[in-house]
């Protein structure tokens, strides 16, 4: 017994031993480092692209309320460029819902479309709407404001006459301000202590802050990007044509750049490029080109970039319009669905087992 | 004359064989093992209840997947917890020893219950658990140090059938060594697989991380596990090494524990390992044990051996078990019944000791096609699957088929007569680039889950050898 109980004694011990002995204390602990890698997500990356939505937002609100004290036609124009320059800033964002963005669920309030334009009507019918229940999160939003610029009347005379009635440039007015207080909330817990928090957070299980992006990467490119402004509507997962599923349906011409920027933002954030262009630093290419050195495998960050650069092409196919595009010939449609679908295999099952990054709230024993 | 010496061989080795059976030892270890059986399996379940896995992995989902002609095994919804407490307790009266047959056998029948529900959690741990708690059954473990025996003297042992204590060690044995057979191919032994791939991931582990980066260690970590699966068990056979080889039994559970989320299984394996000691090293944790318990030892040492009620109980038990053994020894080995490569089919994978040895990510895409109308459409996995279950789902045949015929049903109930459901899917093992797994123009509505041959599968561009 003495035996036994003087060998549990030394188990710790030996390994203390076994492992302290052949560390060299000069020498890094790793090759590649995480922690950079999240820093420069954070600085370079994610906060200087909330920042600069912010900016925009709080553009459109000047601008809105420019517009509420004279509902002109040049306000109107000018308020449309701002909408627009946000949304375009928003599609740089929209995947990273990780720490306050996730806590109150950022994205579900500013961008779930379609929108409910029953439900918008009769908010501003009725008033004493209240935007943050949940019934509400298909009438806000930048999708609603869409519907506001572009679609409460068949041209732009009778849209201004709409907004004759105080009732909508309320609306308006309300929805802005609680988009601005959101990305306010979020932007200021980045600026606060959730960037050290994110940064530090640099370990390796389901919740540290590598696993987590890199699943919150792949949920947004696979569900928000594929799926949601191009499979969907195409009709993908649900076999009919729902062209009124595009992302800025109401002003029709810009679904395609939304995309595009959308594109443009997952390639960059994959290839660490930093916000202001400058640079680019350590990011998931560059890891897996670490991890690569290790195993000798297939140059599997080359073939994501050719997969974007091929989803790129194929996209730059079609119309400005996507509503119109799937009215008249979807197939492009499917093309560029398709080549989108390729890397979701790249991203999600190749880059995954190479990153070994555990997949999301899976925390059974493994074998 | 030749016939004569046959059949004196014969009768020689029935002799000794019927010897063998009716040899006796001390019940000590058999007790110990009963003890810390019980006690691990009753952790286990509270561990398992506490970390809210019975609602998430049982109650939530809203489909589960069956083993091949046990669909009838899922869970009860909420009174999937009601098996699972009787799990606990009767893994509570094992420990004890109180009414240890009845204990025993609902242990193993709630326990494989759990484990049959939804294949998604398969772990050759949880199967480990199973066949030692099917062999339990068999043996007298509560003639030593039970309540049962303090209770009533006639039923109170100091010795046992040798054969109980080796049938436990047999166990060990083959867990052990079929885990280092499976380890014998040339991704674990000349690409270092899949430990190159998990090894680097454990980069914050203190003092480890940094070394577990350098591919010698990956190589290193590779062979000695190998190594130590194929010889540990000789080691602890022979009493020389006895000792020494316990202690590697304790460092190497210790480190899988460090380095992988592997649960309660290296603590199981640790003092399960226990049954290799002699009596006196049992009597001592005994002694120890009856400080908590205030029961004494002395009292259970009557001289008196145990013995079966009858020789046809005991005829019918040695042959259970031998059918059994002879079970276990083979089964692992039924991989060889099939044409392609194990790893990529895994067909005959399960149920054979083959542990923690392949890396697989996977993704499955069905596609839902309306042979009346042409119309087509891909399936959300979400909505129907956990993350879990669609991982699982993604590299495993098996799981794609079932999933396929659910996908069938619910889209009959959606209007389509007579859907046809295609997959189009990947699969990446051990760091080989993803290839298509399944035959995307193979409609999986028409295949019937069998344990044949699966051809529908694409063939592995790759070459593995070994065993």
């Amino acid at each position: 017994m003495k035996k036994l109980f003087t060998l549990f004694l030394l188990i710790p011990l030996f390994f203390a031993c076994k492992t302290e002995g052949p560390v060299d204390p000069d020498e890094p602990v790793d090759d590649f480092n995480r922690q950079s890698m999240l820093a420069i997500w954070a600085d370079q990356i994610i906060i200087p692209y909330f920042q600069n939505f912010e900016a925009e937002m709080i553009e459109l609100q000047g601008q809105t309320t420019t517009f509420q004290s004279d509902p002109s036609s040049e306000n109107l124009a000018d308020l449309r460029q701002s909408w627009l320059d946000a949304y375009m800033a928003w599609q740089r964002i929209s995947m990273f819902e990780t720490g306050k963005a996730e806590e109150i669920g950022f994205r579900n309030a500013m961008n779930i479309y379609p929108i409910n334009a029953v439900d918008i009507e009769e908010n501003i019918t009725n008033g004493g709407y209240n935007l943050e229940l949940p019934s509400n999160l298909d009438a806000q939003g930048l999708p609603a404001v869409d519907y506001l610029l572009y679609g409460i009347g068949e041209n732009e005379e009778e849209i201004l006459s709409k907004f004759a009635n105080p009732a909508y440039t309320t609306y308006l007015v309300d929805v802005i301000n609680r988009m601005v207080a959101l990305t306010a909330t979020v932007v200021d817990d980045w600026e606060g202590g959730y960037r050290d928090v994110f940064v530090q957070n640099s370990g390796n299980s389901a919740t540290a802050s590598v696993d987590k992006m890199t699943n919150d990467y792949i949920f947004y490119y696979e569900k928000f990007l594929r799926a949601g402004k191009i499979g969907i509507p195409a009709g993908v997962f649900s076999g009919n044509l729902l062209p009124d599923r595009v992302e800025g349906f109401y002003s029709k011409v810009y679904s395609k750049m939304l995309f595009m920027e959308g594109l443009d933002a997952a390639q960059d954030f994959f290839n660490g490029v930093y916000a202001d262009g400058s640079d680019s630093g350590q990011s998931l290419r560059s890891y897996l080109d670490y991890l690569n050195t290790i195993k000798d495998g297939e140059d599997l960050s080359t073939l994501i970039n050719n997969q974007f650069d091929a989803a790129r092409a194929q996209g730059a196919l079609l119309n400005d319009n996507f509503a119109l595009q799937i009215e008249q010939d979807n197939t492009a449609m499917l093309s560029t669905y398709d080549q989108l679908q390729m890397n979701v295999v790249l991203i999600k099952v190749d880059m995954l087992q190479a990153l070994n990054v555990n997949v999301d709230f899976v925390d059974a024993d493994g074998d | 004359m030749l016939t004569g010496t046959r059949s004196n061989e014969n009768i020689r080795f029935v002799d000794s064989w019927i010897r063998y059976i009716n040899k006796h030892t001390e019940a000590a270890p058999l007790a110990v093992f009963r003890i810390f059986f019980g006690l691990m399996m009753f952790g286990s379940i509270v561990r398992f209840w506490a970390n809210g896995w019975i609602d998430k992995l049982y109650i939530q989902p809203q489909f589960f997947f069956s083993y091949w002609g046990l669909d009838f095994i899922r869970p009860i919804g909420i009174y999937t917890y009601g098996i699972f407490l009787i799990c606990g307790l009767s893994a509570l009266m094992v420990m004890m020893g109180f009414k240890y047959r009845l204990a025993i056998i609902t242990f193993f029948l709630s326990f494989t219950y759990i484990e049959l529900m939804d294949k998604t959690t398969y772990l050759n741990h949880y199967y480990f658990i199973s066949v030692l708690s099917f062999v339990l059954i068999f043996l007298p473990a509560h003639a030593y140090y039970s309540v049962d025996a303090w209770q009533d003297p006639s039923k109170r042992f100091e010795f046992v059938p040798t054969w109980s204590i080796h049938a436990l060690r047999t166990l060990m044995f083959i867990v052990y060594f079929y885990a280092g057979l499976a380890k014998l191919n040339s991704d674990w032994l000349l690409e270092a697989m899949p430990l190159k791939i998990w090894l680097p991931s454990k980069y914050d582990l203190p003092l480890l991380g940094g070394l577990l980066q350098k591919e010698w260690m990956h190589y290193f970590f590779s062979w000695a596990g190998a190594l130590y699966d194929l010889t540990i068990p000789f080691f602890l056979l022979y009493k020389p090494t006895r000792w020494i080889a316990f202690g590697f039994v304790v460092i190497f559970h210790v480190l899988t524990r460090v380095l992988f989320p592997i649960g309660m299984f290296p603590y199981i394996m640790i003092v399960s390992a226990l049954i290799f000691f002699d009596a006196d090293v049992h009597k001592k944790i005994l002694g120890f044990i009856q400080r908590l318990t205030r029961v004494k030892l002395d009292t259970f040492n009557n001289g008196k051996m145990w013995a079966f009620a009858s020789t046809r109980s005991q005829k019918m038990v040695i042959a259970i078990l031998s059918v059994f053994f002879v079970a276990q020894f083979t089964l692992p080995f039924r991989y060889t019944l099939y044409p392609q490569e194990l790893f990529w089919t895994e067909e005959g994978y399960r149920f054979s000791w083959r542990v923690m040895l392949m890396e697989k990510a996977g993704y499955a895409n069905f596609k839902v096609v309306d042979p009346e109308t042409g119309r087509r459409m891909y399936v959300e996995n979400g909505r129907f699957l956990t993350p879990f279950q669609e991982k699982q789902m993604s590299t495993q045949a098996d799981f794609i088929l079932e999933y396929a015929h659910f996908l069938e049903k619910h889209y009959q109930t959606k209007g389509i007569r007579d859907p046809e459901i295609y997959v189009e899917s990947f699969v990446a093992l051990n760091g080989r680039r993803s290839q298509p797994f399944i035959d995307p123009s193979v409609d999986l509505t028409n295949i019937h889950p069998s344990i044949r041959s699966r051809d529908w599968i694409l063939p592995f561009k790759d070459d593995i050898k070994g065993l």
